[in-house]
């Protein structure tokens, strides 16, 4: 695999591609900007837009961690590490505090991001008005007069309808007061970490072909009513491993007769935390 | 009791392993050799072509055979592939009237120059399972044809200036692999999705035009398949070399049209191409680019057939069983916060409800 391929894969030309892209995203925060998506030997989908990003930016000297579900052992995760390991040679790590870039499917590490950090997200659905409306023709130019109304009247019916906004995941967020971005569909319980992050934050929808970015310290806002606050999941319960209180769960099911148990979905950090726990006993 | 999936990295080289094993199947069998699926299996070695968009049959066949015979998978691999392949430059236009055909029919007239060259087809077999078939008497030779190539339909019709001419304003063509997709598309980006589109979505699509969805009244002017040469113009030399041949299906769909206030009425067209022996694919190519066609005829844009961005964004088969299969992946922490979500409503519904009874 290593020889017979440009290294991180991608030949040289389409890199230089991917980062005019990049860069122009980062330009302009929250905007999908369009980019020729290659085929990547993984399937579209599986995080091609993430592997395309990563594989732009990746230099010699990079540390790369790769979460799927906030875990790094996940099989989708493995796969994307290896992926990377045998084409750029690049070193590996589990520490979100360690690592140089973090390409992630569905969640934000716990761990506190650092100036410097990149996160690239997996993005499977970039347009935020997808679902409202079909066309790229349309959302573009609703997207060019900042015409949201149709979101904000789709939340307003969760709320008429239920009581609250419905929306779980991947929760819409205006970006620099300016573009309706999706965050990829993290938990709503991630969206606050993007706010005025120290980390620099890129997104890449390979079937999509879309690129986009949040540049560090830039002001994230998950949409809401001021009656209506924007809200973040919760448990009644500490994690059932490490006993943080404040992170998120996953919900595993032990047995038929209703029995769960809530772990942290970020691997690494309740790992960081057992062991910190072994070493003061 | 911690049940997470450790291990992800072991799990996947041993399912790996197992794919291999059931890859080969039983040992006793003698495996495939890459000129037996080329010579036997020159179909399925067709499709991975044109829907991989890449002319090479021995990796076609590498591909097969790596994907098991599942088509979709071997497409897959190619196209993977073909990525990594600098672009030197464009050929030259394939020059399809010059084709030494061994195929060419015409359903628009009973004869014509050049006649009716039915060549190897399925058509008119009685679909009959054929248990002798391992053992075929093949002691007779079928004569070739080899009579020079004949004229175009379309050119026999367009001298009469009841077709449409073939616009050629001589711009470069989109090149859809290194531009990223805006709508409208132009007709050339057009056929270039379509000519690597999934051919069971684009034969369904055609189906569609002739049922209702989306006006259309095709004929088959003529579908003519055979080896054409591929030329390109190195910088140095400055003059059309040959550096190859591709086999190619090509088909010229005549459409009705009525005609505009600044055009008289005359037939239109829709157009397919598709390497190797590809007709099924090449004539609903053809009825799919015609009527795609609608909205700059002034034809009402009504059937999902007529729609660029619902044709264009779904006929890569790459695209769509990448995220049709995505769904494998894990999605606890999605799913967890829709539990969430979920769970809030119902608790409030409950205690709605145990209010309301308390009132009562």
């Amino acid at each position: 695999m290593s020889s017979g391929y440009n290294f991180a894969y991608l030949d040289e030309p389409t890199k230089r591609m991917l980062r005019r892209s990049l860069l122009k995203a980062v330009a302009i925060p929250g905007y999908q900007v369009p980019f020729a998506s290659r085929e990547m030997p993984l399937p579209f989908g599986w995080g091609t837009g993430g592997i395309q990003v990563t594989a732009a930016i990746l230099g010699r000297d990079d540390r790369l961690k790769v979460i799927d579900q906030g875990a790094d052992d996940t099989t989708n995760a493995v796969s994307i590490r290896d992926f990377f390991a045998k084409t750029a040679g690049v070193a590996t790590t589990l520490s979100t505090r360690d690592a140089t870039v973090i390409q992630t499917r569905h969640r934000i590490p716990e761990t506190p991001l650092q100036h410097g950090q990149i996160m690239v997200f997996q993005v499977p659905i970039p347009e935020p008005l997808r679902w409202l409306e079909p066309r790229e023709t349309e959302t573009r130019r609703m997207h060019a007069f900042a015409d949201y109304g149709a979101m904000h009247l789709k939340l307003y019916e969760d709320v008429a309808r239920y009581g609250r906004i419905t929306t779980a995941y991947d929760y819409p967020v205006l970006v620099a007061g300016r573009y309706l971005m999706r965050p990829s569909p993290i938990p709503r319980f991630d969206n606050p970490k993007l706010d005025a992050s120290p980390a620099l934050m890129l997104f890449g929808a390979g079937r999509e072909k879309r690129i986009y970015a949040v540049p560090p310290y830039t002001s994230v806002k998950s949409l809401d009513f001021e009656d209506h606050p924007f809200t973040i999941e919760s448990w009644d319960r500490p994690c059932a491993r490490c006993g943080a209180a404040d992170s998120y769960l996953d919900e595993i099911i032990t047995d038929d007769r209703g029995g769960r148990r809530f772990v942290c979905s970020d691997t690494d950090h309740c790992n960081q935390r057992l062991d910190a726990k072994e070493k003061a006993a | 009791m911690y049940v997470a999936v450790k291990g992800g990295a072991a799990a996947i080289r041993a399912a790996h392993e197992l794919l291999a094993d059931v890859r080969r199947g039983d040992r006793d069998v003698p495996q495939v050799d890459l000129a037996q699926i080329d010579q036997q299996l020159g179909g399925a070695v067709d499709r991975v072509m044109a829907e991989a968009s890449l002319y090479d049959r021995e990796l076609a066949a590498v591909a097969i055979r790596q994907a098991r015979g599942d088509l979709f998978e071997a497409v897959f691999l190619l196209r993977a592939y073909r990525t990594t392949l600098p672009r030197l430059g464009d050929s030259e236009p394939l020059n399809t009237g010059a084709m030494q055909v061994d195929r060419r029919i015409s359903a628009t007239f009973k004869d014509l120059p050049g006649g009716q060259v039915l060549g190897a087809t399925f058509d008119y077999t009685h679909r009959l399972l054929d248990f002798e078939l391992d053992a075929p008497d093949l002691s007779a030779t079928t004569p070739v044809c080899t009579a020079p190539p004949p004229p175009r339909v379309g050119d026999l019709l367009g001298a009469d200036g009841l077709i449409e001419p073939n616009p050629d304003d001589g711009s470069t063509p989109a090149d859809i692999t290194r531009d990223p997709p805006t709508y409208p598309a132009s007709r050339a980006a057009r056929l270039q999705a379509l000519s690597r589109g999934d051919e069971g979505f684009l034969l369904a699509l055609g189906y569609s035009t002739q049922r209702g969805y989306g006006w259309s009244h095709p004929f088959a002017g003529e579908i003519r398949r055979g080896f054409v040469d591929v030329e390109f113009v190195p910088e140095e030399l400055g003059f059309a070399i040959t550096i190859g041949k591709v086999e190619v299906t090509e088909v010229d769909m005549v459409n009705h049209f009525s005609g505009t206030e600044d055009t008289p009425p005359c037939f239109t067209r829709g157009y397919g191409l598709a390497f190797g022996h590809g007709e099924r694919k090449a004539m609903s190519m053809a009825l799919v680019d015609r009527a795609l066609r609608a909205a700059e005829l002034g034809e009402d844009v009504a059937g999902p057939a007529q729609d660029q961005e619902f044709v264009l964004s779904h006929c890569d088969n790459v695209e769509a069983s990448g995220f049709v299969q995505h769904l494998k992946l894990p999605h606890y922490v999605d799913f967890q916060a829709e539990l969430d979500v979920l769970r809030r409503l119902r608790a409030e519904r409950i205690e709605e409800e145990a209010l309301k009874e308390a009132a009562e």
